[in-house]
C-alpha cells in the first residue's frame, strides 16, 4: 500500500515503454464535463426558480433563512448552494463554510463537536479586502438523509441556539428521512426532476462549446432517457462522444446502449409468453432476460409505461398486473433477487391472463 | 502448480478479446484522451467484468498494472475496532472487496479513496493526474457506503476514478448510478463459449470434441469461467483422450443443491426437513453465497415437481428470498421456504389421494 500511495516513486524509472504515447498529453488535468459545467453563479442553474430567487435577493443582501432542499439526484441541490456561498462570500469562502457530507463522521459527537465549535467563531460583515459579505457562517450538511436520528436530534438545539452567526443547509433526496423538528425549521425547496427541454438546451449548449456532433434527434432520446437527472445526461452525453470515436455523429444505438434503456422487443416477448401460459417458459425467458445484463428495475420501469398504454389487457387485468409490479419493484430494490422477482412477475401476468 | 486456464488466457487487451468486440472498442476509445469518468460495470458471473476492466487499466497505464501485489491492509473504525481486508494493488490503482468486512465497509472505502486522492502523483513523468480505485461487488455495499460515496466521487474527481464491479443494478442507489457512465456486459452465449473453449484447447494442444464442448456451454449456464473450469476438469478425468460422450462434472455444490431438492419433494416430514437442514449447513458452511443456494433450489423444485404448483412456489420463493437478503440469519428462511414447499406438495398429494 505504501508503494502504491507514493506512486511513482518506486517504479516510475523503469516504467512501461508501452504508455509512452500517453506521455505526451503530460498531466492535462482533464475534469469531466459535469464538473467542468457545473453551475458557477446561482443564475446559471437550470429550471429551480423559487431557490434561485431566494440566494438572489440573498446576494442582494436580504437575510438568508435555514434551508432545506430535496429532490432526486443530478437536479443541481449541491451545485446551487456551493455556487451560492462562492457569490456570497467571494475569495473567502473555504472559511465560512463547512461541509459535511456522507463520507464524513457524522455520529451525534461530531454534530456537537465539530458544527458546535464552527458556528461558534464570529464572522464579521466585511471581507478581507474590504467588501461586504453577510455575516454569518453556513453549515452544508449534505445527503443529510443518511444521518441517524438520534444525530439529526442533535441538531435541532445547534441550529437554534447559533441563529444569529450561522445558518444550516440540509440536502438530501429524500426528505421523509429528515424528521419533523427539522424540516420546521428550514425552508424546504423541492428540485423537481428537471423539465426534458431544458436539459435538451444545456446539452446543446455543451455539444456546441466541445465541438460535439449530435444530431437533435438523438439528443432527444437521450434527454428522454434519463428521467430529468441533468447529471446523467451529461455524463451520458460525454460518454457517446467518446465510445463513438471521433467524427462520426454520435448514433441512436449508442445513446440506447449507454442509458442502458431494454430494447422493446423484450417486453413484447415478455408478454407473448405469458400470454401462453406455461409457467416454465416465463422462468426461462426470465432467466434468459438475465443473461443479458439488462437491470430489472429498468424492467419494471419500461414495463409499467407499456402497461398503462397498451391495449392489449384490460382494465381488470392491468390492475391486478399493476399491484404486483409495486410489490415486486419494492423487493427489487430492497435487494430481493431480480430473477425471483421477475418471476413472480410473470406468474401474476400469467394469472391474469385468465382473469 | 500452473495456472487454471480461465486465468492462464484471460485476454489483456481489448484487440484480444473473444466476444463483445465492438463493445471492447468502444471502451478503448474511451479511454482515448487519457481521461474516463467513474464507472459502473455490470453483468452476470463470468460475463468478462474483470476482464474488461483490467484490460481498460492496461489501455489507460501500459503494463504496469499487471505489477501486482496484494497487500493486507489495516483500518480502524471510530469505535476503534481494528479491520484487516485484503487488496491487491499495482502503482496506478487498487483493488479492493469493501463487504469483506460486512457492515464497516464504509471505513474502508474512505479511507482508501481519502488516501489516493489526498497523495498527488509527484513524480513529473506521471502519465496521469488520477488513480483507479476498483470496487467489486458493489451490489453487497450497505446503504450506509453507498451514500458516502456520493460526495466523494464528485469532489475527489480530478485525483481518483472509481470503477465499481456489480451482478446487479437494482442494489445501486440512484445517486450512485446517476454519477457513473453504466457498462452493461452481458453473458456470452453458448456458441461463443464453444468458441472459447476450442480456442483454448487449441492452445494447449488438446483435440476438443465439439459435442463435448457443446456439452459443456450448456451446462455452465452461460457462465464462462464455469465452463473453462469444467472443461479443464474433463480434461484431468480423461487423462489426455476425451471423447464426445465422456460425463461432464458439475460443481458438487450444484449438484448438491439439486440432490435437496429431490428430499423435499420424496417425502414430507420432520425427518426429512432435518436432512434438508444438514444440506444447507454445509452448503452454507463452504462458502455458497444463500442467494445462488436460494436460486438454484428454487430451479431444482421447479424442474422436478410437476403438480401444478409452479405459481404457488415461485409467489413463496418471492417473498422468502427477500426476507432472507434483508434478515441476517439466512438458514432460518430458507429452512422456511422448505417447509412451505414441502407444505404445498404434501396438501396436493392429499387431495390427490382423497379424490381417487
Ligand atoms: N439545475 C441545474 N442546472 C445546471 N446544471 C445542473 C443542474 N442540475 C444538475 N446539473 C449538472 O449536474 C451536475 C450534478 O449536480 P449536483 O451535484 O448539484 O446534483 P445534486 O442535486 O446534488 O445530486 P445528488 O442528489 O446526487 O447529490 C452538476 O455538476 C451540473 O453539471
Ligand atoms: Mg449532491
Amino acid at each position: 500500500m505504501q508503494s502504491f500511495l507514493k506512486s511513482g516513486k518506486l517504479g516510475s524509472q523503469s516504467l512501461d515503454k508501452g504508455a509512452s504515447s500517453s506521455k505526451i498529453t503530460k498531466k492535462s488535468k482533464t475534469v469531466p464535463w459535469v464538473e467542468k459545467y457545473r453551475p458557477q453563479t446561482v443564475n446559471d442553474v437550470v429550471e429551480q426558480n423559487e431557490v434561485v430567487a431566494v440566494l438572489n435577493q440573498c446576494i442582494s443582501g436580504a437575510d438568508l433563512p435555514n434551508l432545506l432542499f430535496y429532490g432526486p439526484p443530478g437536479t443541481g441541490k449541491t451545485s446551487t448552494i456551493l455556487a451560492a456561498a462562492k457569490q456570497l462570500f467571494g475569495d473567502i469562502y473555504r472559511e465560512r463554510i463547512l461541509e459535511l457530507n456522507a463520507s464524513d463522521e457524522r455520529g451525534i459527537q461530531v454534530i456537537r463537536d465539530k458544527v458546535k465549535t464552527f458556528s461558534q467563531l464570529t464572522a464579521s460583515a466585511t471581507r478581507p479586502d474590504g467588501k461586504a459579505c453577510p455575516p454569518f457562517k453556513i453549515v452544508i450538511l449534505d445527503e443529510a438523509d443518511s444521518m441517524t436520528h438520534s444525530a439529526q436530534a442533535a441538531l435541532r438545539r445547534t441550529m437554534e441556539k447559533e441563529t444569529k452567526t450561522t445558518r444550516f443547509c440540509l440536502i438530501c433526496n429524500y426528505v421523509s428521512r429528515i424528521i419533523e423538528p427539522l424540516t420546521s425549521r428550514c425552508s424546504k425547496f423541492r428540485f423537481k426532476p428537471l423539465n426534458e427541454s431544458m436539459i435538451h438546451e444545456r446539452l446543446k449548449l455543451i455539444s456546441e462549446k466541445e465541438g460535439i456532433n449530435c444530431e437533435d434527434e438523438t439528443l432527444k432520446t437521450l434527454v428522454e432517457n434519463c428521467g430529468g437527472d441533468m447529471r446523467r445526461a451529461i455524463t451520458c452525453l460525454q460518454s457517446c462522444s467518446k465510445l463513438q470515436g471521433s467524427g462520426s455523429p454520435i448514433s441512436v444505438n449508442t445513446v440506447l446502449e449507454v442509458t442502458g434503456v431494454i430494447p422493446h422487443n423484450w417486453l413484447l416477448e415478455f408478454v407473448e409468453v405469458c400470454k401462453r401460459k406455461s409457467y416454465m417458459d416465463a422462468v426461462e425467458f426470465v432467466k434468459k432476460f438475465g443473461y443479458e445484463a439488462y437491470s430489472a428495475s429498468q424492467f419494471l420501469e419500461q414495463f409499467n409505461c407499456f402497461l398503462v398504454n397498451t391495449g392489449i389487457f384490460s382494465d381488470k387485468q392491468k390492475a391486478m398486473i399493476g399491484e404486483k409490479l409495486g410489490t415486486v419493484n419494492y423487493f427489487v430494490q430492497d435487494g430481493g433477487s431480480e430473477y425471483i422477482q421477475l418471476c413472480s412477475l410473470a406468474t401474476s401476468v400469467i394469472l391474469a391472463c385468465d382473469a | 502448480m500452473s495456472l487454471l486456464w480461465c486465468d492462464k488466457y484471460r485476454p489483456k487487451d481489448f484487440s484480444k478479446l473473444d466476444f463483445h468486440k465492438e463493445q471492447g472498442s468502444g471502451l478503448k476509445s474511451l479511454t482515448k484522451d487519457g481521461d474516463f469518468p467513474h464507472l459502473l460495470i455490470y453483468g452476470p458471473m463470468g460475463a468478462g467484468k474483470k476482464t474488461r476492466i483490467m484490460c481498460l487499466l492496461k489501455e489507460l497505464y501500459g503494463t504496469g498494472v499487471e505489477r501486482l501485489r496484494s497487500e493486507v491492509m489495516t483500518f480502524t473504525t471510530p469505535s476503534n475496532k481494528k479491520l484487516e481486508i485484503g487488496t491487491v494493488s499495482s502503482n496506478h490503482h487498487i483493488e479492493v472487496n469493501p463487504s469483506d468486512v460486512g457492515i464497516y465497509d464504509r471505513v474502508v472505502i474512505m479511507n482508501i479513496i481519502k488516501n489516493v486522492a489526498q497523495t498527488q502523483q509527484l513524480d513529473l513523468s506521471g502519465q496521469k493526474s488520477f488513480k483507479v480505485v476498483v470496487l467489486t461487488d458493489v451490489d453487497a455495499l450497505t446503504k450506509d457506503a453507498q451514500h458516502a460515496l456520493r460526495r466523494t466521487m464528485e469532489k475527489y474527481i480530478t485525483n481518483c476514478r472509481l470503477i465499481l464491479c456489480s451482478t446487479t443494478m437494482s442494489r445501486v442507489i440512484p445517486a450512485i448510478k446517476s454519477r457513473c457512465l453504466c457498462i452493461r456486459i452481458p453473458a456470452p452465449t453458448t456458441e461463443q463459449i464453444v468458441q472459447v473453449i476450442e480456442k483454448t484447447a487449441s492452445l494447449e494442444d488438446i483435440n476438443f470434441p465439439r459435442n463435448l464442448a457443446e456439452k459443456i456451454a450448456v451446462l455452465s449456464e452461460r457462465n464462462l469461467r464455469r465452463a473453462l473450469l469444467m472443461s479443464e476438469a474433463c480434461k484431468v478425468e480423461a487423462e489426455g483422450k476425451l471423447t464426445p460422450n465422456q460425463n461432464v462434472a458439475e460443481p458438487d455444490w450444484l449438484l448438491m443443491i439439486r440432490e435437496t431438492a429431490r428430499i423435499i419433494l420424496n417425502e414430507q416430514s420432520i425427518q426429512q426437513l432435518k436432512k434438508v437442514r444438514e444440506n444447507l449447513y454445509e452448503l452454507i458452511c463452504r462458502g455458497i453465497p444463500p442467494e445462488i443456494i436460494f436460486k438454484n433450489l428454487l430451479d431444482g423444485l421447479l424442474k422436478q415437481c410437476d403438480l401444478g404448483l409452479t405459481a404457488e412456489i415461485l409467489e413463496n420463493a418471492a417473498t422468502y428470498e427477500h426476507q432472507m437478503v434483508q434478515g441476517n440469519k439466512e438458514i432460518f428462511h430458507l429452512e422456511a421456504f422448505v417447509a412451505k414447499c414441502m407444505c404445498l406438495y404434501q396438501n396436493v398429494l392429499e387431495e390427490m389421494k382423497s379424490d381417487f
